[in-house]
């Protein structure tokens, strides 16, 4: 009872020091960081149900994330006709004819005995479908980028509702993680971990330079948002009456109202995989995924299948990191492929796993919420620690320029000593996993 | 036959002597991935930063030997700076095994457990790099730029196209001859290399036959670091020195380190070789040497290329991925997964 307790206080001290904020930075910036806290909790719960339930490092969070960002682009943009007259058609028998070549691939592989004529003939079918495939690809991209290029020069999006997004990017984040699971699961555990990083610097290379599907570095704006906006919600009947009595100014106020907005939304998601995945653990397949992680060759003795089990967990995590890349995209309303790091995206996020609690849902979600809020606050602090320490030294001093420009960079090596203190005097976590469950 | 002279010298300027200098510093960092898992048994997702911290500390040294005006003209001052780098970063990393690597080691934890040690120590070194330098490009070779220009080459043999070969890619791949050649002497035939592999091989019978498993771990450090420093110094004499790029650098690591097997040095030397061949060789426009074998009518409109720069850590992740579907330990046998 009292680790109940102290979990709920945890929890109180988390919302006054978000209040805080509140009353002291202006609410629309709390909430704004609220909604980042409330998308890197349920991005923790997908690394947690792969790390703390299973056991697999997955260091390519930011390939997921950036995957279900697509999947927002590639689904609720809205649509490029020209683009899609101009070289649609190229495109798809490119794809047709790549796919059609990891089938015959595929079939090579099985049909003739491993042997050195079988790896020449899968070199020779990729080479000749690439170079079919590059024939109509390169065409019809050049024609799609050629389309208004400052305003689109992209194919576009199927310009469906955004929240129809949420649905597409986990399944997309899911496809990849088949994908990866199938090459490295079963393998001894850091192949996992270094695949994972690979996919996920193939991906975002991808956005970043496939333009004809993401604009690439050109970013795509002003994407659909499933709330209204500042303006729609200022005409809204009875907002006067709202400003007259919190006596706020017009724009902080419509500002809050459409944060709040998205609040109730990520709230209502992160309320629902909460349940789901506490009912999960507490299931007999809960019981069995942590008999697995904790002794694999005594889960395989009694019957069950390590490695089919690994892939299915693997998927189901990667599939809600996706989900929340799509509402990070969502909230933001632009997506920008520049702006994927592994640092941001991947490591604070097995920081927030870890400090919160492996094993544990609430930790997790605990954790990120604490670890984002110190991202965010440390680099305000950072600079001010920084400043009134070097305050001695002469104002025209190179030395504390420099250090006033690198402070941001502190707030990694805070980062870093969080995780590392975690594992050291807290490798439990904050929220410690219950066992005998 | 000209044209043949001058389609290989075009190869060997942009493919062969390019892909030799990125190798040997694949190979030089893999090598010290490769030695950390083979003794301390763990994925260092630091190695990166290691290295970066190695190039940082040589910049530093080169701006100091700079300041006094020391230089070791026509060679790069940072030759000068490298002894100062290693120290460093020896002393880094047998800081951070002290106070950080110890603790999980003598509690025998998890592999997975100390790789995600690696990563917090990753984050704070890379933080620590960047709050010290600065995120920026840092061009520190000051030494003559080629030892061959194009136009002397071409002076030289009378051929059409020219052989340029930079100082730094010479440096290079003199260096990594000298580095592995040392390590693997060090590992055939001193004893602390016997007892390092033994420790390796398997751990409580050297430890039974009396092997200092401290002593072990001490010396696998210094070894990981040592390379670590020349090859992040190499690197960015070749390139430049900028922080995040060493982070960019962890796949091709492992890559090079997983395709010869983790824990095989040769595998490691070898691995790298192969990723930066393949990445060059893969993403180079062959359009001129196209223009000097085929006779003019057969001559491509296009660029002939395979894949564009862009995609260079693609090629890593690609050869990765064959390995594991097709030979998951390596092609030299590392541990076994």
């Amino acid at each position: 009872m009292t680790q109940r307790w102290q979990g709920i206080l945890m929890y109180a001290i988390m919302a006054v020091m978000l209040a805080l904020v509140g009353i002291i930075q202006g609410w629309s910036n709390a909430l704004g960081i609220l909604n980042l806290c409330l998308i890197s909790a349920i991005m923790a719960l997908g690394v947690n149900i792969q790390w703390g339930y299973a056991g697999l490092l997955n260091v390519g969070v930011m390939g997921f994330a950036a995957l279900g960002g697509l999947a927002v682009v590639l689904v609720a943009a809205a649509p490029v006709p020209e683009a899609l007259a101009a070289g649609g058609a190229g495109v798809m028998w490119a794809a047709l004819i790549m796919a059609v070549t990891v089938v015959v691939a595929y079939g090579v592989w099985k049909l003739l005995p491993p042997s050195t004529a079988r790896a020449w003939a899968l070199v020779a079918v990729a080479a000749v479908g690439s170079v079919v495939a590059g024939g109509f690809y390169f065409p019809a991209t050049d024609a799609i980028e050629a389309v208004d290029p400052s305003l689109q020069g992209y194919l576009g999006g199927l310009g469906l509702p955004v929240l129809v997004a949420w649905v597409v990017a986990p399944l997309l984040a899911a496809a990849a993680a088949w994908f990866i699971g199938k090459i490295a699961l079963g393998l001894r555990a850091d192949y996992l971990a270094i695949a994972t990083l690979g996919i996920s610097e193939i991906v975002v290379v991808t956005i970043k330079n496939e333009e004809w599907l993401t604009r690439g570095v050109k970013n795509v704006v002003g994407l659909p948002r499933p709330v209204p906006t500042e303006m729609e919600v200022r005409v809204m009947s009875g907002f006067d009456r709202l400003v007259a009595w919190t006596g706020l100014s017009v724009n902080e106020l419509s500002s809050i109202v459409v944060k709040l907005g998205y609040t109730a939304l990520f709230a209502a998601i992160l309320c629902a995989l909460l349940f789901l995945f506490q009912l999960a653990l507490h299931s007999p397949w809960g019981r069995m995924m942590r008999a697995i992680r904790d002794n694999e060759i005594a889960a395989s003795a009694m019957g069950k299948n390590v490695t089919r089990m690994h892939l299915k967990v693997f998927i189901i995590g990667s599939a809600i990191v996706g989900l929340a890349g799509a509402m990070l995209v969502t909230l933001d309303g632009q997506f920008t492929p520049g702006g994927y790091q592994p640092l941001r995206y991947t490591f604070l996020i097995w920081v927030m796993v870890i400090v919160g609690g492996s094993g544990n849902n609430w930790g997790s979600v605990f954790g990120g919420f604490l670890i984002w809020f110190c991202w965010v606050q440390a680099e305000p602090v950072g600079v001010w620690l920084l400043e009134s320490a070097t305050a001695w030294l002469p104002d025209g001093s190179g030395l504390r320029a420099h250090l006033l420009n690198n402070a941001s960079q502190i707030r990694l090596v805070l980062m870093g000593a969080i995780l590392l203190v975690a594992l050291r005097f807290m490798p439990r976590g904050l929220f410690p996993e219950k066992t005998g469950v | 036959m000209e044209n043949l002279a001058n389609a290989l010298v075009v190869l060997s300027n942009f493919v062969i002597i390019p892909a030799l200098a990125y190798g040997s510093q694949l190979a030089l960092g893999a090598l010290g991935v490769t030695i950390i898992v083979a003794v301390l048994r763990f994925s260092n997702f630091a190695h990166g930063e290691l290295m970066s911290f190695g190039a940082m500390s040589a910049v530093f040294a080169v701006w100091v030997l700079q300041w006094l005006g020391i230089s070791i003209a026509p060679l790069s001052t940072a030759l000068l700076a490298l002894p100062v780098a290693i120290v460093m970063t020896v002393a880094i990393a047998l800081l951070t095994d002290r106070f950080v690597y110890r603790f999980y080691r003598v509690r025998k934890a998890d592999t997975v457990v100390l790789l995600i040690v690696s990563i917090g120590v990753m984050l704070a070194m890379a933080g620590i790099i960047r709050f010290a330098i600065g995120p920026d490009d840092r061009v520190f070779d000051d030494g003559v730029r080629f030892i061959i220009s194009v136009a002397d080459f071409k002076a030289l043999t009378g051929l059409k196209e020219g052989l340029a070969i930079r100082t730094s890619q010479a440096i290079t791949i003199v260096m990594a001859v000298l580095c592995v050649g040392f390590v693997f002497w060090l590992l055939k035939y001193t004893r602390i290399g016997k007892m390092m592999r033994a420790y390796s091989d398997n751990e409580d019978l050297a430890l039974l036959s009396g092997v200092n498993p401290d002593q072990i771990v001490r010396w696998a450090w210094v070894l990981a670091a040592t390379l670590a420093a020349i090859a992040g110094t190499l690197y960015g004499l070749d390139k430049s020195f900028k922080p995040i790029v060493f982070q960019q650098l962890l796949l091709p690591i492992f890559a090079a380190a997983i395709v010869g097997g983790l824990g095989s040095p040769v595998g490691a030397v070898a691995g790298g070789m192969i990723v930066a061949f393949s990445e060059i060789a893969l993403t180079y426009s062959y359009k001129k040497v196209a223009t000097y074998l085929l006779p003019e009518a057969l001559q491509p409109d296009g660029m002939l290329q395979l894949l564009s720069t862009n995609y260079k850590y693609a090629v890593s992740f690609i050869i990765l991925v064959a390995v594991l579907l097709v030979r998951p330990n390596g092609l030299f046998n590392g541990r076994p997964s």
